[in-house]
């Protein structure tokens, strides 16, 4: 399976093959929490990040594997890109013991310590808070952190405040805001004043991109000099990368606020098509782009199988603690 | 024996493990430079420098979620929420996101934080600027809360929440920074969190509180000894964990239980404990009753306030009415 690059890799072809392959194991991994929901093996609700995929794939190959990672809700792909095992984070979806929170999470607030995911937010904003909070560590180690979150986010008090306290401190942060049109249902017009979150940040002297957040080459290189100025002491950047869900909201919303065309016109510029047609375009062969996705292919059925096959928790012996020792 | 001061106890709690232990960062408005609302914190930012003491932006949200991100990422970080009625503003990352990390992660890491808040009522500070938010966060598993009643104790749990892996809610009743009592004995350097003390021995009635309904109760025990009533009095010093088993052995000897709540019954401390004692020690009570506020948001006006509050007279009159003694003419 591709690996994250350590840096000074990052810029060559073997990367973004890399990072194509990390976008299909998400794309098929969100793949299979759907037909596994519809199955009854992944309970109560999940939020599939299929069609973000180049945001927190471009992100994520901008960061040191001790980097802190917070995700949202929608954090299957943060959490794949940030490198989280597939198979525990399937096991987890499915409530087995051999989760990767041992089934005490679920879909929605996914934490992998050995990877830097501090964790993923069930409340809208939440990410903002944690990884601000991380920051303030990473501040004192050398590392960086990074939180995603969706447009919606950027209306909640969390948003603003964390940002005013980043920049006042310098802190090195860096805001990844997955802007896919819509907040929950609600298209961003009808909830969100102003045309660009990205202009949110000029209020707080930071700087901000818009970003293609469908284009891998172009998440990623935003995304590095805004981690190169945090890790700097430059404090923290806003990144707006635009983008679309391929889902509804939940699982259990089927979207019919946006229309065929909408739709349409973004699945043209689906984010593994682009990369893709990149690669082959940069000179990488089919055979080599083929032979990557076979390996996803079949890194992903292995683990959905070992996955289904792992026993529940039970309750029986499950020795919870409220306190840590 | 040393005298202490309960807003110098806090600020040598925190000054004693800045020193101790260089993940420990303390930061919150005003705690900084300007040394404190409450002048709890002066010195520590000359001298422990702006990496470990910091002044913040008024933004409670931002402060919470910075020290649960930073508790789970290696440092050690107590912030000041400054009056516990702004607790409101800092809920999610308290209860959403530090109370849970240690189980929903499967134990992968742990949460050191501190949220140290002013609580309480008496300073005519009205009704956004006088309450106890303890039991907003009492039904939260994954939580501790102190809630010390005397500037031994105030430096004592407060070590000991630094030093907890677990986030603690820390109170400290604004009507306390200035009294003055015994410094801590070697045994009170870091009292544990959970467990309650016996802060006077009695034999006829237990009278359980907490904060400063430890010295009001105190002082209620010294009155009613007068009228020939022994009065124990049992210091929480934690509502989470709570000590059942502590009081329910001072249950065990007097037999009578009154909690004193600086709060509405319902919903409050107080309910749940003699919940507890009446399900566990039932055999052991000839009486239980709570003496708490009104149903109502706390006044302003002194007259009002003073009425609200379940004070020392407030405890002795209720004492003497349930007990059917008469008070001395």
């Amino acid at each position: 399976m591709a690996r994250l690059q350590a840096p000074g890799q990052q810029d060559t072809a073997g990367a973004y093959l890399d990072g194509y392959a990390r976008m299909l194991l998400i794309r098929q991994f969100e793949s299979a929490m759907h037909r596994l929901f519809l199955r009854g093996e992944v309970h109560g609700t999940t939020h599939l990040y299929a069609g973000q995929e180049a945001v927190a794939v471009g992100v994520c190959m901008a960061l040191n594997p001790d980097d802190y990672v917070a995700g949202t809700y929608r954090g299957h792909g943060h959490a794949l890109a940030k490198g989280t095992e597939p198979e525990p984070l399937i096991a987890e979806m499915l409530g087995r013991a051999t989760g990767v929170c041992g089934g005490r999470a679920g879909s929605m607030n996914v934490i992998d310590l050995a990877h830097g995911l501090i964790g993923c937010y069930g409340i809208v904003g939440g990410s903002i808070a944690a990884a601000l909070g991380a920051s303030v560590s990473a501040k004192r180690q050398g590392r960086v952190a990074v939180c995603f979150f969706g447009d919606g986010a950027t209306n909640q008090g969390y948003f603003h405040e964390c940002m005013n306290m980043a920049a006042v401190q310098r802190l090195p942060l860096v805001f990844a805001c997955e802007n896919n049109l819509y907040a929950e249902f609600t298209p961003m017009a009808d909830a969100t004043a102003g045309a660009d979150i990205a202009a949110r940040a000029a209020a707080y002297g930071t700087p901000s991109a818009v970003v293609d957040g469908n284009d891998l080459w172009a998440v990623h290189s935003a995304a590095q000099t805004a981690v190169d100025r945090a890790r700097s002491g430059d404090g923290p950047t806003l990144l707006e990368c635009k983008t679309y869900r391929h889902y509804g909201h939940s699982k259990g919303d089927p979207a019919p606020y946006r229309t065929k065309e909408e739709v349409e016109q973004w699945f043209e510029r689906d984010p593994l098509k682009l990369a893709r047609a990149r690669l082959l375009k940069d000179g990488l062969g089919e055979e080599q782009v083929a032979a990557a996705e076979q390996t996803t292919t079949a890194l992903i059925d292995q683990a959905i199988e070992n996955a289904l096959a792992a026993p529940y928790p039970d309750p029986a012996i499950d020795a919870a603690t409220e306190f840590s020792p | 024996m040393s005298e202490l001061e309960f807003r110098v106890a806090i600020r040598d709690a925190l000054a004693e493990e800045l020193e101790r232990d260089p993940t420990v960062l303390f930061f919150g408005e005003d705690v900084a430079v300007a040394g404190g609302v409450f002048k709890a914190t002066p010195d520590l930012f000359e001298r422990f420098g702006p990496d470990r003491v910091f002044d913040t932006p008024i933004s409670e949200l931002a402060l919470a979620g910075a020290a649960y991100g930073a508790a789970v990422t290696g440092m050690r970080p107590v912030f000041e929420v400054m009056f516990g009625d702004f607790m409101a503003l800092a809920m999610d990352s308290l209860v959403n996101q530090a109370a849970k990390f240690w189980y929903i992660s499967n134990e992968q890491g742990t949460v050191p934080l501190v949220v140290r808040s002013a609580v309480g009522a008496g300073g005519r500070f009205g009704a956004i600027h006088s309450q106890t938010h303890g039991t907003w966060f009492q039904g939260v598993p994954g939580l501790k809360i102190a809630f010390p009643s005397s500037p031994a104790e105030a430096k004592g749990l407060l070590k000991a929440s630094i030093r907890d892996d677990n986030p603690v809610v820390f109170l400290e009743h604004k009507r306390l920074y200035s009294v003055k009592g015994p410094a801590p004995t070697p045994e009170q350097e870091v009292i544990p969190l959970g467990q309650a003390g016996i802060a006077r021995q009695g034999s006829d009635l237990t009278i359980v509180s907490v904060g400063k309904g430890v010295p009001d109760a105190l002082a209620a025990a010294e009155t009613l000894a007068g009228d020939g009533i022994s009065a124990e009095v049992v210091d929480l010093r934690t509502l989470r964990p709570l000590d059942v088993h502590t009081v329910l052995g001072s249950v065990a000897r007097t037999n009578r239980i009154v909690a004193v709540e600086e709060g509405p019954r319902t919903g409050g401390w107080a309910a749940g404990l003699l919940g507890a004692v009446a399900e566990e020690g039932l055999h052991d009570l000839d009486d239980a009753w709570i003496l708490a506020t009104a149903e109502t948001p706390i006044p302003y006006s002194p007259t009002l306030e003073d009425a609200f509050l379940p004070q020392t007279e407030a405890i002795v009159d209720s004492v003497r009415s349930r007990l059917g003694v008469a008070a001395p003419s």
